[in-house]
């Protein structure tokens, strides 16, 4: 094989699995809006307290793993039951820039915690797996990427099959569809409002975790949130399914453009090109790969 | 209807701002006076109602403020609260270009930081090329932000809401990349461009003095630009938008050319203020218009008050001075907690917590801003002592 061409598929598969891990991040934006229409531009900030909270737990207080993943899952829950009902309820039926500018400030105030507590400087958050990567042929792959895809494709596909066919998941779908017709049905609105943020929680701790791990504890972990928004909009804002497809693009997208243009123009290509891509969709094909296809034109 | 009151009618020639010959005498007894306030809505004409100075007393007050802002400020004031003063005048011309924007026109952008870059670039790069003077510069910065942002505002006439923030937050991001990486644009070392002084004839304004009457003059036209744009066929045509877009459309109003042209004003703004920060600090620099910038922008409008002038007055002022009162309160009252290095680094946190503290605060309890709360405080001592 080539040199360039093996240069390709290092790129691709490195696309790829960076891609799953994008793809979890992002559905826990898709959660949120698929059940409550509120827009979370706090995502990142989410990934970056759970890091916070898994880093903290292992590393100050020498916690064993699986309680620091236990405390960062169960922190999170009770973040995001507390803010749906501190904040977000209180937001229901305003305008979207209510919603956007609330959680932009929310992001503003998770920032600036870190240094309050024992987080000044960056924190390693060590995960008991090989660092040496798995080499297949011209290829090799980290194992914490492989990690991160596969816990990816486990919470999609549970996911999946909780809006597909449990009972909870299809309450929730009907309260994203319609909170009216729901609530006549005998649907308790305002709790599955809860239930959706506490579930962006889970998906946000292991992404804290995935992502701490791979990238280290600080502020900047926050900015894997820059990424989920071409992954949604290429995806489609509500579709599970799209956040898988819309990762693996943004991912590949990426690698590729910061491998072939980057020499040319010196680096920052990789935080780019998502956005040009993500331009074209809206230009194109605004509602996405797979998302529903009720976006109101004026 | 009697058929002389009729004709009387018909003699008032349209468009005046004359009191209704038959109307209320209370009208005309409230033109004379001077200090009066009236104690409810009075008004016989559309005219009366749009008209800038609704009473007398209104003339008076626009003179005192005028006088304050003019001569006492400028005069007893030192250097450095000089130089406080003028970041409020820059950031008022942006948050009342975002106003137009997101609280006049009901678009949302999350790119004004980038807006403000072209301007200052553009500006930077013709200073430097060509030495042309500073109106030329303001002029052209101003014209530039203008169609980047009607470009950016493209797909405001197919998306809205959630779409159209996410799509400026890409046009934000793009334009940053842009800048910091084609270095036609972005020029010297570090992606800055270091740019004269403004020049008056031959004085140099230099001092913040010279800065703030320099700067107090375009927030003057800033505003009563604003407030006219807002009583023009424009405005209506940016606020029927705002309220309900396809009534809007229903009604005759070109919503894909009204649209951009919000973008396009507010852009000018936004460029205006990137040029006049560009010579306030003597060098355009990318890093002084990141999206955090997009982000304060659109803080003041929010704790100001959307969709009002004076609240965008009110929240460039707030937001200007939350990070230097905090900074003192910190460095006065900070070591009592924390070390004395340590609270150097919590200085900045701690502003962005009190930000988004305060964004969040406002949307929830008080949505209309703190032009509302002005109002409250105005209207309850305008019948006191006799508030029923």
């Amino acid at each position: 094989m080539s040199d360039d061409l093996s240069f390709f598929f290092l790129l691709m598969s490195n696309g790829l699995l960076i891609g799953l891990m994008y793809s979890l991040i992002a559905l826990g934006f898709v959660l949120v809006y698929k059940a409550t229409d509120a827009i979370n531009f706090a995502q990142g900030e989410f990934v970056m307290i759970a890091g916070f909270v898994a880093a903290g737990a292992l590393m100050v207080w020498g916690a064993p793993l699986w309680l620091a993943v236990t405390l960062a899952l169960a922190s999170l829950v009770a973040f995001g039951f507390v803010l749906e009902r501190v904040m977000l309820r209180r937001l229901i039926g305003r305008p979207v820039i209510a919603v956007v500018m609330a959680t932009i400030g929310l992001a503003s105030i998770l920032r600036g915690v870190g240094p309050f507590t024992i987080f000044s400087g960056t924190k390693p958050l060590p995960l008991p797996i090989r660092d040496e990567p798995f080499m297949l042929g011209p290829i090799f792959i980290p194992p914490i990427q492989l990690l991160g895809a596969g816990v990816s494709l486990a919470f999609l596909a549970g996911f999946g099959w909780f809006f597909l066919k449990s009972r909870k998941g299809i309450a929730m779908r009907a309260v994203a569809d319609n909170q009216q017709v729901a609530m006549a049905m005998g649907i308790d609105v305002e709790r599955y409002f809860g239930v959706a943020w506490a579930m962006t929680g889970v998906v946000s701790a292991l992404g804290g975790i995935l992502w701490g791990n791979l990238l280290g504890v600080d502020v900047n972990l926050a900015l894997v949130g820059f990424k989920v928004f071409p992954v949604v909009i290429l995806g489609g804002l509500d579709s599970i399914p799209g956040a898988i497809v819309g990762g693996l693009i943004v991912g590949v997208v990426e690698n590729i453009a910061a491998g072939y243009v980057d020499p040319y123009v010196g680096g920052g290509t990789k935080d780019f090109a998502p956005y040009v891509l993500m331009i074209l969709a809206l230009m194109i094909r605004p509602y996405g790969i797979f998302g529903k296809r009720i976006i109101e034109r004026v | 209807m009697e058929p002389s009151r009729k004709r009387s009618c018909e003699r008032v020639p349209r468009g005046r701002a004359t009191p209704h010959p038959t109307g209320p005498p209370r009208a005309r007894r409230v033109d004379k006076s001077v200090i009066q306030r009236e104690c409810g809505v009075l008004k016989t004409t559309y005219e009366a109602d749009m008209g800038l100075y609704p009473l007398p007393i209104a003339r008076w007050t626009v003179a005192a403020v005028a006088v304050l802002f003019f001569a006492v400020i400028p005069l007893t004031l030192h250097e450095y609260y000089l130089s406080v003063a003028n970041l409020v005048w820059i950031a008022v011309i942006g948050a009342l270009g975002l106003n137009i924007l997101v609280g006049y026109t009901g678009q949302v952008s999350i790119g004004h930081g980038a807006f403000m870059s072209v301007g200052a670039y553009t500006a930077a790069n013709l200073a430097n090329r060509l030495g042309s003077p500073w109106p030329v510069n303001l002029l052209a910065g101003g014209l530039m932000a203008a169609l980047i942002g009607a470009i950016v505002g493209i797909p405001s006439l197919r998306i809205k809401g959630l779409y159209l923030a996410i799509a400026t937050l890409a046009g934000q991001l793009i334009i940053e990349w842009t800048i910091n990486h084609v270095t036609f644009i972005s020029g010297g070392v570090q992606a800055s461009i270091e740019v004269a002084r403004p020049r008056l004839g031959s004085m140099v304004l230099d001092s913040q003095r010279d800065m703030y009457y320099f700067l107090l003059f375009f927030v003057v036209l800033a505003i009563v630009g604003t407030m006219n744009l807002m009583r023009s066929r424009v405005g209506r045509a940016f606020i029927a938008i705002r309220d309900h877009d396809i009534a809007a459309e229903i009604i005759g109003i070109n919503i894909f050319r009204y649209k951009l042209l919000a973008f396009a004003i507010s852009s000018f703004y936004a460029g205006m203020t990137g040029v006049l920060y560009t010579y306030f600090l003597g060098i355009a620099n990318y890093e002084q218009f990141q999206i955090g910038v997009s982000i304060d922008y659109l803080a003041m409008i929010i704790i100001g008050g959307l969709g009002s002038v004076l609240g965008s007055i009110f929240g460039a002022i707030f937001v200007t001075l939350l990070p230097i009162v905090i900074r003192y309160t910190m460095e006065a009252f900070g070591g009592v907690f924390f070390a004395p290095q340590t609270v150097l680094n919590l200085i900045p946190n701690l502003r962005l917590m009190m930000f988004g503290a305060l964004i969040i605060f406002f949307l929830i309890v008080e949505p209309e801003g703190l032009n509302r709360l002005w109002r409250n405080i105005r209207s309850y001592f305008r019948v006191w002592p006799f508030a029923y």
